[in-house]
């Protein structure tokens, strides 16, 4: 064992002395190959992390739902009939779903005048309750805050703003403290949300709103009935259970068959994240299987030249043979070039990929429309482990191959003859 | 080694080659003994069968038929390993384009069957250095061998073929390629090793080396039309 590597090792060592122009070029196919896979895999990975947290950003563990029409007919009545969920029903589903983690509505009034000073915007204002800004993610930026419990209690006209909107009304100047018109009724700014990506959205993106209290919208645009309800589970692998049982729930009050997803129609944001992933998976998977045939070029690069190699050597392997050179002991040294060009390539490549990826660190994520979807490329180890596994394969048949044909050149043929 | 001190015996050797179409019986029946201490010439016109037998005598092949032993080891159903053993071990090549490797050093080209004969780098440098000195070359050690000439490179190829102490020197027209100058040096170098006790087995087209042997055996169409001791 000890004498079989000592003679590799030697062998090595003395052909390893040839051919450096073409060990330059191996090594250069490796490494290249390398950084595609590396660069698309961290590509993807960045794209699934900050599609991960874009998805979030709307919310998790809810189901939005709308009001529908019934689809199927129901104790004598015909399919078709609107549903339309009042404010009150709010307190009738808490009651009766206490395992949910919050229960809100939503009342929107469409192109409702926003005005400060001289400047009128036209938006959306939405009342809700004050579990919303948990559910949906309203985060406020320093120095401001969501509507609270006695906000709605008190009817308070305060007004929570998107911070597009918050730009659009305000321009340079700092909204919070100040008081805006809200169809000419005065509203405090308490607070303007943090911003976000948002992957999903429905009605329009959140930094395009305006959130009063639920209350305070009922006393100012005397309306009730609800445009959206929406639920939070505590757990994701709840959510379908928790649907069925509302919809027996309001199907009881309003009449309707629960079965009828069409009353209420839901968008349920557990399903709909689990697809997403799904998709990230495949889109990984696809990036990745890019990025491994492009290193099988490289592959086959070294495995050509190795080839090349063993005809070229055909002589010096039959002199080999001839002075009693073992099978193994032609194999091996071919099979080991292979691998340390695959080596040393692999590793130049994951050098320059690292350097690339730590390079993009310096864009700016913040106020960059495509960064803020593509996100930062990321390389995590599962990344280093598959293409590292990757490059051992290649460098192993790269010089299997051409190995096995070197070692059955028949010595009394090629000693012979020039 | 064997009973009568020969190392070569060859008895009923046939070796057909197969094409697939064709098979073509390139020895058609082979006897012969060389005792230790024998310097012998094979003859022959081109295509006589002298390559397939001095490839079989150097275990690079096998026959298809009959009985070899070489030093008293019988040659027939070993593997390609252990024929790589015995080569190693009992026989030493000269050829005539001289085969060394192009990019290594004289002293590398003969230490490489010792290399693996699993012999330590250090006896295995000491040993090449010895063996070179012999043969003349003690100051090239560290020449390529393009940077030697015709005659110089057979002398390394020698060199190479004595480091392991074969049983056996086995040169294919080991002048063939070399002017008459150095041609008749190589000559003298193999009268040399004879004179030690060496047992050599040469293939020569040329009469002046066949004259110098202690033996010459014609082969013709695969077969010993001849076997005597040399013209004088």
């Amino acid at each position: 064992m000890n004498t079989n590597l000592h003679v590799i090792l030697s062998l090595f060592a003395t052909s390893s002395r040839l051919q450096r122009k073409r060990a330059y070029l191996t090594v250069a196919a490796i490494a290249w190959g390398t950084v595609a896979i590396l660069l698309l895999l961290a590509f993807g990975e960045g794209l699934k992390r900050q599609m991960d947290k874009n998805r979030r950003s709307t919310g998790e563990n809810i189901a939005v739902m709308w009001m529908g029409e019934t689809s199927k007919p129901w104790k004598g009545m015909p399919p078709g009939r609107p549903i339309r969920l009042r404010i009150d029903d709010l307190e009738l589903i808490r009651a009766r779903m206490p395992q949910l983690k919050s229960v809100v509505g939503e009342v929107v009034s469409w192109r409702t005048a926003l005005t400060y000073g001289r400047n009128t915007v036209n938006g959306r204002v939405i009342g809700t309750n004050v579990e919303y800004g948990e559910a949906r993610k309203h985060y406020p930026q320093p120095g401001g805050r969501f509507i609270s419990p006695e906000d709605d209690v008190q009817r308070r006209r305060v007004v929570f703003l998107g911070d597009e909107m918050a730009k659009d009304i305000f321009g340079g100047e700092k909204p919070i403290g100040k008081t805006l018109l809200v169809n000419n009724a005065p509203y405090l700014v308490i607070g303007v949300m943090q911003h976000k990506t948002q992957m999903g959205m429905y009605g329009g993106p959140d930094s395009n709103h305006a959130i009063i209290p639920i209350s305070t919208f009922r006393a100012q645009f005397g309306r009730d009935r609800l445009n959206n309800l929406l639920i939070e589970t505590q757990q994701p692998e709840q959510m379908r259970a928790e649907l069925k049982r509302l919809n027996e729930i309001v199907g009881g009050k309003y009449g309707y068959d629960p079965s009828d997803d069409r009353a209420l129609p839901a968008w349920d944001m557990v399903k709909s994240s689990a697809t997403t992933k799904n998709i990230l998976i495949g889109l990984q998977l696809f990036l990745g299987i890019v990025g491994a045939l492009t290193l099988l070029i490289g592959g086959v690069g070294v495995a050509n030249i190795m080839y090349a190699v063993v005809k070229e050597r055909t002589r010096e392997i039959g002199v080999k043979m001839a002075l009693g050179a073992k099978r193994r002991w032609i194999i091996m040294p071919f099979v080991l070039e292979a691998v340390v060009y695959t080596l040393i390539g692999g590793a130049l490549g994951i050098t320059i990929a690292t350097l690339l990826v730590a390079l993009t660190a310096f864009i700016p994520i913040e106020g960059n429309k495509v960064m803020s979807f593509l996100g930062r490329p990321t390389l995590s180890p599962q990344i280093g482990v598959v293409t590292s596994l990757i490059l051992g394969v290649i460098g192993l048949l790269a010089g299997y191959f051409p190995a096995r044909r070197a070692a059955s050149v028949d010595p009394a043929a090629t000693l012979r003859y020039e | 080694m064997t009973n009568n001190g020969s190392i070569i015996r060859m008895a009923g050797i046939r070796k057909i080659y197969d094409t697939g179409k064709i098979k073509v019986e390139a020895l058609k029946g082979i006897d012969l003994d060389i005792g230790k201490g024998e310097m012998v010439a094979i003859v022959g016109p081109s295509g006589s069968g002298k390559s397939t037998l001095m490839n079989l005598i150097g275990c690079l092949d096998t026959p298809s038929e009959g009985e070899y032993t070489l030093a008293g080891e019988d040659v027939a159903g070993v593997t390609r390993d252990q024929l790589a053993e015995i080569r190693n071990r009992r026989v030493g090549f000269v050829f005539q384009n001289f085969n060394l490797l192009p990019h290594i050093t004289a002293l590398e080209n003969v230490e490489m069957p010792m290399l693996f004969g699993g012999i330590r780098p250090k006896e295995r440098r000491e040993r090449a250095s010895e063996v070179l000195s012999r043969v003349g070359l003690g100051e090239r050690l560290d020449h390529r061998p393009t940077e030697l000439s015709g005659g110089q490179m057979q002398r390394v190829a020698i060199a190479r073929a004595l480091s392991m102490n074969p049983d056996i020197i086995l040169a294919d027209e080991p002048t063939g390629n070399l002017d008459s100058t150095s041609g008749s040096d190589i000559m003298s170098l193999f009268t040399d090793l004879w004179q030690q006790g060496r047992t050599l087995v040469i293939i020569t087209h040329d009469p002046a080396l066949a004259r110098r042997a202690s033996r010459v055996v014609e082969i013709r169409d695969g077969r010993i039309t001849a076997d005597h001791a040399p013209a004088a």
